[in-house]
């Protein structure tokens, strides 16, 4: 309700004074941090699927999945317009700096779904486009709408979004999901609570500012850093699942396990240091430590995968 | 279209033509990408077709 009324106020506020949005702000609406990460996990889906893809329609896949991440980004920022105005990491997005109106982002996020979805199915295939919907719906609705102003668990349950795009990029060569790109959903998946948790355990006054119920503000600083640790002991064993199943070569077991060693490390640290600027460092170094640790171990599936490639040959 | 309509700024105009132009490139992109998928996936039978 309160909600409806901000949307309504927001509205009005901005009715005659539409058309302010330079093209850097509706690039802003797309997120393009987030979509650099969507991108590069997608890509890494598309090049390990067997049987191989046109370089075309990869390109195409990709540029699909990454416009239907970033519109999911703008539908975000339409709905979440109220609470980013008062928390100061999205005080100056294009919404609540009163550069795009609500209805110009809920315009061009829907446009871009829809363009994103349709030139999938029709250039690519019907399967991974399908997917694709129901990651933007997910996100949107699932977690933006629904989970997270209602429960301390959005960002776990949520986290499934931003775990989609390896899958969508899979089904985008094979048509059909199968065990490999599970794995490759659940290290994402299991990666982003102790990663968003570690934000906002120094960024809990924004949360608790906006009334948005992230683990810190509901169940306590102490309680997060223990369950901080928890999801990392059940990281670090998933991240090297690649190499066990198979499908990833010994150099990427050896830097997967080393790596989620460091994260378990970081992750204690967190969970020994809780008081003062010690324990707000601990926090701050384990969120930095978690995207290089995101980041390497995609980029060692990449980098060993295409090395083999490019030792035996072409595939086809 | 009528005078007592919204009237913009020159800088909401220019701003506007800025997206158009945006608009318009992707749009082109679009057309380039259906052109090239329709030869990748047909190939030499894009002529293949029954008068």
């Amino acid at each position: 309700m309160s909600l409806a009324d901000a949307q309504g106020q927001m509205i009005d506020d901005t009715a005659w004074s539409g058309g302010h949005g330079g093209v850097g702000d509706y690039f802003a609406l797309l997120k393009p941090r987030v979509m650099s990460l969507v991108i590069f996990t997608a890509l890494v889906g598309i090049v390990l699927a067997p049987g191989g893809i046109h370089p075309v329609l990869a390109a195409t896949a990709l540029l699909c999945i990454a416009i239907g991440a970033g519109a999911s980004g703008a539908l975000n920022m339409w709905y979440d317009a109220d609470i980013d105005r008062v928390m100061s990491r999205t005080r100056n997005r294009p919404i609540p700096a009163g550069r795009v109106t609500g209805d110009e982002a809920l315009a061009f996020g829907l446009t871009l779904s829809g363009f994103s979805v349709l030139v999938l199915g029709l250039l690519v295939n019907w399967f991974a486009a399908a997917f694709l919907a129901f990651t933007i719906f997910f996100y949107v609705v699932i977690y933006t709408m629904w989970l997270k102003r209602s429960t301390p668990q959005n960002i776990v349950i949520g986290g499934a979004a931003g775990a989609f795009p390896p899958v969508v990029g899979w089904a985008a060569v094979t048509g059909s999901v199968s065990l490999e790109p599970l794995v490759l959903f659940l290290i994402i998946f299991m990666w982003t609570p102790p990663h968003f948790w570690a934000l906002a355990l120094f960024k809990s006054g924004d949360y608790e500012a906006a009334n948005v119920p992230m683990m810190p503000v509901v169940a306590g600083e102490r309680s997060t850093r223990t369950q901080i640790l928890a999801y990392s002991l059940v990281l670090a064993p998933i991240g090297v699942l690649p190499w066990i199943m198979g499908f990833a070569g010994l150099a990427y077991g050896l830097v997967s396990a080393a790596l989620g060693v460091a994260f378990v490390i970081f992750a204690y640290r967190v969970w020994a240091m809780r008081k003062g600027d010690a324990a707000r460092k601990a926090a701050v170094r384990l969120f930095s430590f978690s995207i290089l640790y995101l980041f390497l171990l995609f980029a060692m599936l990449l980098g060993e995968h295409l090395l083999i490639a490019l030792i035996s040959g072409p595939a086809r | 279209m009528t005078e007592d309509g919204i009237r913009l700024t020159e800088e909401q105009k220019r701003r506007r033509r800025a997206r158009n132009i945006a608009i318009g490139l992707a749009i082109g992109a679009l057309v380039v990408l259906f052109y090239l998928v329709t030869i990748v996936k047909l190939g030499p039978g894009v002529v293949n077709r029954p008068l």
